[in-house]
């Protein structure tokens, strides 16, 4: 799909001829993320959808207690120091965004009174500014006035890097002022096509002005609030025990009618996935458990119940393989994997082809993951529709054969395959984890009958995943062949994701392998296509260079996807809970009722 | 006596020095970095954790970082958690009212069973219930933790429906009512504790009390005409219990230090459990903090059970 193509579906959107959902789905089958298609669209003048909720209930409480189940419990309640999703979603229950992103992308208002649009004149042709208009009537649970003064606070709070956030990144590169008492303008160093990072989702709750303002910079740790918030949110804050227990009761003076519906909310912490799914859909002790890593069999045994039910929502993430562009067995100036080699047998792209061919990932979705990991051959979920346009996936031991046959890799009297004196014979690395050594196993076994011989290795996923510059079996450092592993995408916009294949992110000795790119897979056309994108003012332009990119490393068969792995939560069965994989699980906690 | 008790106390310091400087050499030697969730995260600049490591002085030579935490240990500061930002002290006195509860339930209750058991079995020995009580306790004490607490909530949670398998330290109810809840969700995780424990020492009081039963002076003391029960009880468990005394008091320490295994399985938020999610996010100062008082009290422990030696036999002190 290149730029014109994307041109005309927007403007087919524009016209209403093509639903905006189908268009979401099909950018999303070239590995665009759902907001990212959503903002796409509102570039182009196309009008916000207006987002329907589903709430039912009349009034404000009476809905007794929440009972949610994280099985790592929150350690911090500041979103600006959440180090992991636990602490994001703990301090969701109390702060809220301007906007937050629904299942579809959609961005939903929650603090702002309405979305910056064309329209409206919240957002300007030169991508260098947006204006936000606050909900007017707001109140912080002590009773104070939400006002621009919090966004602006909370940007100065955030980019002072004395204060060591954790939410840096999204703010320091741009400016906020105040424009009025219930407006402000976001400004952009350079033009900024995707706008809505700060102040939404999971990176932009807000924290009072008030509470935080003689807290910012280096004395930020000895905030009382940090451990006591005062939010805007649907429940007020009763009590936390940090890897515990999050406690709050409902607002009774929150700023949206009939909402909360639940009189308290309780997030318990600590245990294992398996027993909190437990918990939810079998004993129904607890409404709601988050993050599900647990195999599906297993979630199927227990819905047999009818207690609850396991809720599948799409996200970002990939598990996917990736074969070693350079030689992981010679070391060069102290290091191997280094950039200086190149890989003996992954350079010959018939053995990268062959390998993408012996991968069996309907078999791996089937028999391993089933609808918790869904068959991709791509960076994103791949709809079914539209398979054909998309890069294609198979899997086809004759035909990884005959690819090998035409290269010249002849089988030996042991059967495999070699030439000019190099054995098809690879180390094949991942974490310790039930569902991977099993796909080890799958493909072990068909690229015996292609003549690779392959080793299995399984590191601990403490050591495998740890960034300690000392051991060799890291991930980061890929002393071995092949690896697999799943890659996250933590923001819609892909431009941080897809540094991870540019050629100055390689992790290497220098970097103590800390950049990105860890396939060390590089190419120019890559490079120069991330760099336009990067300062790319045209925001359809620059989407159909991500496709483009999206295309190149999968095509190189360097970087092969296998599943794509959906967010699963476990839910008792009367909750309504509203889910989003573009955001956290709680974006939206005002929302959730129980079914009587 | 008083002697003896300054000698023990000398010997304490230099042990408490060095089992804090080998822990924090083993800590700060162990791979791990609290802010490696940050140097995953493409969001999070690396400057960030840079920032962060300065800033709570994780860059320092080990010897440094250790001298600052020992004298501010001395001053009674025991530094603040990486994880949650909170105070170490604040985190563990969060945790030991749940802790003491449950675990100390569980001893209790494994003591009494211990004693009573052991005690009956072994003036009866060989009887039909010396061979079941030895049975059961084998049986027991074989199985570990992890594997009766599976079992127990397979049959008492799932199958039956009767008890709750996640323990909630706070519960919003009130009166009687809050008393009964605390009660159901603490059956299971102090039974398994309980009855774990008590199998072990079952054994220990029984071959305890049989090694001073067949002792002459309990012979003189029954001809002598004294009643069965005061002979077991004055002169033969008395006796008895200073074995008994050693094993005990040595594992008093896991009171403080909570069973981590049975804390995990059923969610008791009790300092194993606050120690096991240190571990895990790499967080020095808690696993510093929890396993020093850990160490301390096994030394506090042992001191306790010198003197009890010395009440129970006077005759220990003098040697």
């Amino acid at each position: 799909m290149d730029e014109l193509e994307l041109k005309k579906l927007i403007a087919a959107v524009k016209h209403g001829t093509l639903p905006r959902r189908r268009f979401v789905r099909m950018v999303a089958a070239f590995g665009l993320t759902a907001p990212m298609a959503t903002q796409l669209l509102t570039w182009s003048g196309v009008a916000h959808a207006q987002v329907k909720s589903a709430y039912k209930p009349t009034k404000r409480g009476g809905g007794g207690a929440l009972k949610l189940l994280w099985w790592q419990g929150a350690t911090l309640l500041n979103p600006h120091f959440a180090v992991g999703t636990k602490d994001q979603e703990g301090s969701r229950i109390f702060y809220e965004p301007l906007a937050g992103y629904d299942d579809d992308g959609n961005f939903v208002p929650i603090l702002a009174a309405e979305l910056p649009s064309v329209q409206n004149g919240g957002l300007t042709a030169d991508g260098k500014s947006v204006i936000w208009k606050l909900k007017k009537g707001v109140q912080w649970h002590d009773g104070k006035p939400f006002t621009a003064d919090d966004v602006v606070f909370n940007w100065e709070y955030s980019a002072d890097p004395a204060t060591a956030a954790v939410t840096i990144g999204t703010y320091k590169d741009l400016k906020v002022e105040k424009i009025d008492s219930h407006t402000v303008r976001v400004l952009f160093d350079k033009p900024t096509p995707f706008w809505a990072e700060a102040f939404c989702g999971t990176r932009g709750m807000i924290i009072p002005k008030h509470l935080f303002e003689p807290f910012k910079g280096a004395k930020s740790r000895d905030a009382p609030t940090n451990l006591k918030p005062v939010g805007t949110g649907a429940y007020r804050f009763a009590d936390f025990k940090p890897g515990d227990m999050v406690r709050g009761t409902a607002n009774m003076n929150y700023h949206e009618p009939n909402r909360p519906f639940f009189d308290s909310v309780e997030m318990k912490g600590g245990g294992d996935a398996v027993s909190a799914a437990r918990a939810v859909i079998q004993t129904a002790e607890f409404d709601y458990a988050w993050n599900m890593q647990v195999e599906d069999e297993i979630l199927l045994r227990l819905e047999q119940g009818g207690k609850g039910r396991a809720e599948i929502v799409a996200g970002g993430n990939i598990e996917h393989i990736q074969l070693n562009a350079t030689d992981p067995w010679t070391e060069v100036d102290g290091e191997r994997s280094s950039l200086k080699t190149k890989h003996a047998l992954f350079t010959d792209p018939a053995v990268r082809q062959a390998m993408s061919l012996l991968i069996d990932r309907k078999s791996v979705q089937d028999h391993i993951y089933g609808r918790t990991g869904v068959a991709t051959a791509n960076f994103l979920n791949n709809p079914e529709k539209f398979r054909s346009k998309a890069t294609k996936f198979e899997f086809n031991v004759e035909k990884a054969n005959a690819v090998l046959d035409a290269a010249g890799w002849k089988r030996g009297a042991d059967g495999i395959r070699a030439k000019d004196g190099k054995k098809l014979k690879v180390v094949f690395q991942t974490s310790i984890n039930a569902p991977r050594q099993k796909t080890q196993q799958i493909i072990k076994q068909a690229c015996q009958k292609a003549g690779i011989d392959m080793e299995l290795k399984a590191v601990v996923a403490s050591v495998f995943f740890s960034s300690d510059v000392a051991n060799p079996d890291t991930y980061t450092k890929f002393y071995c062949d092949m690896q697999m592993y799943t890659t996250t995408m933590t923001q819609p916009d892909p431009q941080v994701f897809m540094n991870q294949f540019t050629s100055d992110e390689v992790a290497t000795k220098a970097n103590k392998w800390q950049g990105r790119n860890i396939s060390r897979w590089r190419s120019d056309e890559y490079d120069k296509a991330f760099q336009a994108a990067h300062s790319d003012l045209d925001p359809v332009r620059r989407a159909a260079l991500f496709i483009r990119m999206n295309e190149l490393a999968v095509g190189s068969n360097h970087i092969i996807p296998v599943v794509f792995r959906p967010r699963v939560s476990a839910q008792a069965k009367q909750l309504r809970a509203v889910l989003s994989g573009w955001d956290n699980d709680l974006w939206l906690l005002r929302d959730w009722y129980k079914e009587v | 006596v008083g002697q003896y008790l300054l000698r023990q106390l000398l010997i304490v310091i230099p042990k408490v020095i060095g089992i804090s400087i080998v822990l924090f050499t083993i800590l700060a030697l162990a791979p791990g970095d609290p802010f490696e969730e940050l140097a995953t995260n493409p969001a999070v600049p690396p400057e960030v954790r840079a920032n962060l490591r300065a800033q709570f002085g994780l860059d320092d030579p080990v010897a440094v970082r250790y001298v600052r935490w020992s004298t501010a240990m001395v001053k009674g500061d025991w530094g603040f958690s990486f994880a949650s930002r909170v105070n170490v002290d604040d985190l563990i006195l969060q945790r030991l009212p749940t802790t003491l509860l449950v675990i100390g339930s569980s001893i209790v209750i494994a003591l009494v069973i211990a004693l009573v058991v052991g005690i009956y079995a072994a003036t009866r020995p060989y009887s039909l219930f010396d061979q079941i009580a030895g049975t059961l306790a084998l049986i027991g004490f074989s199985l570990p933790t992890f594997f009766t607490g599976i079992l127990f909530i397979l049959l008492f949670s799932i199958t039956l429906d009767w008890l709750p398998f996640v323990y909630r330290a706070d519960i919003s109810t009130t009166g009687w009512r809050w008393f009964w809840e605390h009660f159901k969700q603490m059956i299971m995780p102090v039974s398994v504790l309980a009855l774990f424990q008590a199998a072990q020492w079952t054994r220990y009081v029984r071959s305890a009390m049989l090694d001073v039963i067949r002792l002459d002076y309990v012979t003189t003391a029954r001809s002598k005409g004294l009643a069965e029960r005061i002979v077991i009880m004055k002169h033969v468990v008395r006796n008895a219990l200073i074995p008994v005394v050693t094993i005990v008091a040595l594992q008093m320490p896991t009171i403080f230090g909570g069973a981590i295994v049975t804390e995990q399985i059923f969610r008791v938020p009790g300092i194993g459990s606050l120690l096991i999610a240190a571990i895990l996010a790499n967080d020095t100062p808690v696993i510093m903090a929890v396993t020093f008082v850990l160490s301390c009290l096994v030394i506090l422990f042992n001191l306790l059970a010198d003197i009890a030696y010395v009440w129970l036999d006077p005759r220990i002190a003098y040697r």
